[in-house]
């Protein structure tokens, strides 16, 4: 079983954000940086196939500038085999641009299992799964919430809005993985000395033109303070006509 | 907390990775149980398996006995953020990697090493360390714990330790014992002994206010026979119990600086949003001195302990040296530990804040392994070559 996982390093959710001085991008300075959320939960379930198997290679593949390389060796420590680096001065805000060098990289890889977290913590377009899973000709699963693969086979569960979904489909596939899958673990502290000396290749990304366009983006207003309007059955009346009128939620 | 000095650029990747994935893991694991753990009185012993996968036990001994092979400015950060946690979870740390499993690495035979450091490091096997006895604390060269060698081979040890962490959990104690009268340099001896062995007893010690979430416990040992084996062949002289306790020092250095950031993180925090007199407390010159003070200290403290990591790595450092660390690094948090609680106003006597835990527990890490005052007479003596100990 040879299961290839793409990871993204994306910021620190917890941090205080502030805009570039351009308006358009998150400034960079000071952040915190770590593999995204859904794509370690996509490495650990990648470890576990292949150690309930007893057999197989987990290889996790990240594109952007060389500081991915961390995220990458953390998924080492974790685990997986080798890694590659797909090299790029930013990560393209055109998931499209992205599916292509992935896939012109994975193609010719050999993997039975192409994994992808649902989406990434900081641009949350879940695109990139699917797109490389329809550039490769695979099938492809999305929000994937428990995952077993045998013999050629995968089954799938999938939530949905009060109902689950089981998904059959052959091997080779892509799927994106949601959380709540299995807790990613903690790299060992042998396994950050092992990943020291595991492969990992750094090439260039094949990146085409990205075709979309960031213009504007902006923090969320600032929280106003709460309102008390009244104590008791009294205060109901008032309440819902704000309910209405201004919060205009009913 | 913020990387002031960035002192992140004097540590290699791999040394960051280990401080995250063990940092990762007390938030998890550590801090949601701790608080109840302390009032409880009670070790939280669930967490040693993880601790165990993680690798933290004898994490800078080496790799072909199952530990880490860390260098020691990684085990430093281990212990760093352990005690971030809680000093009786880092208390347990430095008694079964740097008290324990150093001991039997540097003075056991290579069977010693091969049957016991796997396990332990795979928190299979735990242990602790008897030195300190109940009328010898400060001065255990006066030890009276005897060891007597039979016939056969075998050792009988008759003897009482006192303050022994760990001691109700541990399947093994290494303790140390006199087998010759003074006149021989190397009476002192150190014996593994199983805990199960007849004529041995543990007690744990009732009352503590302080290392609450730690087992600390009483040993009686009564005609206690162990074979040949258990004795550490290369121990000899009260310099053998000292040299582990020169390692659980470094990393107790290191530690200390663990629960400074823990207080200082919750101080600052709560200093941001307790409003009192219209505006956040952090607003007034007098809680923003306190908070300068704890950033200043602990700021020094951590690049102390760098190069105190750096100088062991490369096999150059002193207990001296340790000394001072231990005795700044401990100092200065048990001092902002106390600020950060009063900066925290009633808040910060709760069990559910972490400043008061970790001022108490500092209490404990101020006397154990050396005294803030022996440590002060070590350094004397370093400067004036003058022996202030007394006899
Ligand atoms: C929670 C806890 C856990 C512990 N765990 C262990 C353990 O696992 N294994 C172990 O062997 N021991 C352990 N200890 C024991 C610890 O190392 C001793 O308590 C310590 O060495 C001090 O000894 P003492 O308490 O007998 O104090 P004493 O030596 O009686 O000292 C009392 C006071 O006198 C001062 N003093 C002593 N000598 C001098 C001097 N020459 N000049 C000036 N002042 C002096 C001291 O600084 C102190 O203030 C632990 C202690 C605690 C509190």
């Amino acid at each position: 079983m040879k299961i290839a996982v793409c990871i993204k390093r994306v910021p620190d959710m917890e941090s205080r954000f502030r805009i570039s001085g351009d308006g358009k991008v998150v400034d960079e300075t000071g952040l915190k940086f770590d593999m995204s959320d859904f794509d370690g939960y996509a490495v650990e379930v990648a470890l576990q196939i292949t150690e309930k198997l007893g057999q197989g290679e987990v290889v996790v593949v990240s594109l952007g500038p060389d500081a991915v390389q961390e995220a990458l060796r953390k998924a080492l420590s974790m685990g997986a085999a080798r890694a590659i680096h797909l090299k790029a001065d930013q990560v393209p805000r055109d998931g499209f641009a992205v599916a292509r060098a992935l896939a012109a990289e994975l193609e010719s890889g050999g993997f039975d299992l192409i994994m992808f977290g649902k989406h990434a913590m900081d641009t949350m377009s879940g695109v990139v799964g699917p797109m490389t899973a329809e550039l490769l000709g695979l099938p492809n699963v999305s929000a994937v919430s428990k995952l077993d693969v045998e013999q050629g086979k995968g089954t799938a569960r999938r939530e949905l809005e009060g109902a689950a979904e089981i998904v059959e489909f052959p091997l080779p596939a892509v799927v994106s993985i949601d959380e709540g899958i299995a807790r990613p673990r903690y790299p060992s502290l042998k396994g950050i000395m092992a990943a020291k000396k595991k492969p990992l290749e750094s090439k260039p990304a094949q990146l085409d033109p990205t075709r979309l366009e960031v213009t504007k983006t902006e923090l969320p207003p600032d929280r106003q303070g709460g309102r008390i309007i009244g104590e008791g059955a009294a205060a109901v009346p008032e309440l819902v006509r704000l309910l209405q009128t201004e919060a205009k939620v009913l | 907390m913020q990387d002031f000095y960035n002192i992140d650029s004097l540590l290699s990747e791999e040394e960051i990775a280990v401080r995250d994935s063990v940092r990762r893991f007390v938030d998890d694991n550590v801090l949601p149980i701790i608080g109840e753990c302390y009032v409880e009185g009670r070790f939280p012993k669930e967490i040693v398996p993880g601790l165990a996968e993680l690798g933290v036990f004898g994490a800078n001994l080496p790799e072909e006995y199952g530990c880490a092979g860390l260098n020691n400015v990684a085990y430093g950060l281990i212990m760093q953020e352990l005690e971030r946690g809680d000093s009786g979870v880092r208390s347990f740390a430095s008694v079964q990697g740097a008290l324990v499993m150093y001991p039997i690495y540097a003075f056991g035979s290579e069977e010693q090493k091969q049957h016991y450091l796997p396990k332990m490091a795979a928190g299979e096997i735990i242990g602790c360390f008897g030195l300190t006895e109940p009328d010898f604390g400060s001065n255990p060269a006066g030890m009276i714990t005897m060891a007597r060698e039979q016939s056969d081979g075998s050792w009988v040890i008759n003897g009482a330790k006192m303050w022994i962490t760990n001691g109700s959990t541990a399947q093994v104690a290494i303790v140390w014992a006199k087998t010759n009268d003074d006149k021989d340099q190397r009476s002192i001896r150190g014996f593994i002994v199983p805990t199960n062995t007849t004529g041995f007893c543990a007690k744990d010690q009732k009352g503590k206010l302080s290392l609450r979430a730690s087992d600390t416990s009483e040993l009686v040992l009564e005609d206690v026979r162990v074979p040949k084996d258990a004795l550490l062949p290369k121990s000899g002289g009260l310099k053998s119990p000292l040299m582990c306790l020169t390692q659980a020092r470094y990393g107790i250095s290191w530690g200390a600086l663990g629960a400074a950031i823990a207080c200082f993180e919750e101080a600052s925090s709560y200093a941001k949003t307790r409003i009192m007199f219209d505006r956040p407390i952090g607003g007034f010159q007098l809680q923003q001195l306190r908070l300068a003070e704890m950033l200043t200290e602990i700021v020094k403290g951590q690049l102390l302990c760098v190069q105190l990591g750096r100088l062991k790595d490369r096999g150059e450092f002193t207990p001296q040296q340790v000394s001072l660390a231990k005795r700044n690094n401990v100092h200065i948090a048990t001092d902002i530990a106390r600020e950060a609680r009063r900066l925290l106003g009633a808040n910060g006597i709760l069990a559910e804040y972490s400043a008061m835990r970790h001022m108490a527990n500092l209490e404990s890490v101020y006397t154990y392994e050396g005294t803030h005052d022996v440590h002060t007479l070590v350094l004397g003596q370093a400067v004036t070559g003058l022996n202030a100990f007394g006899a």
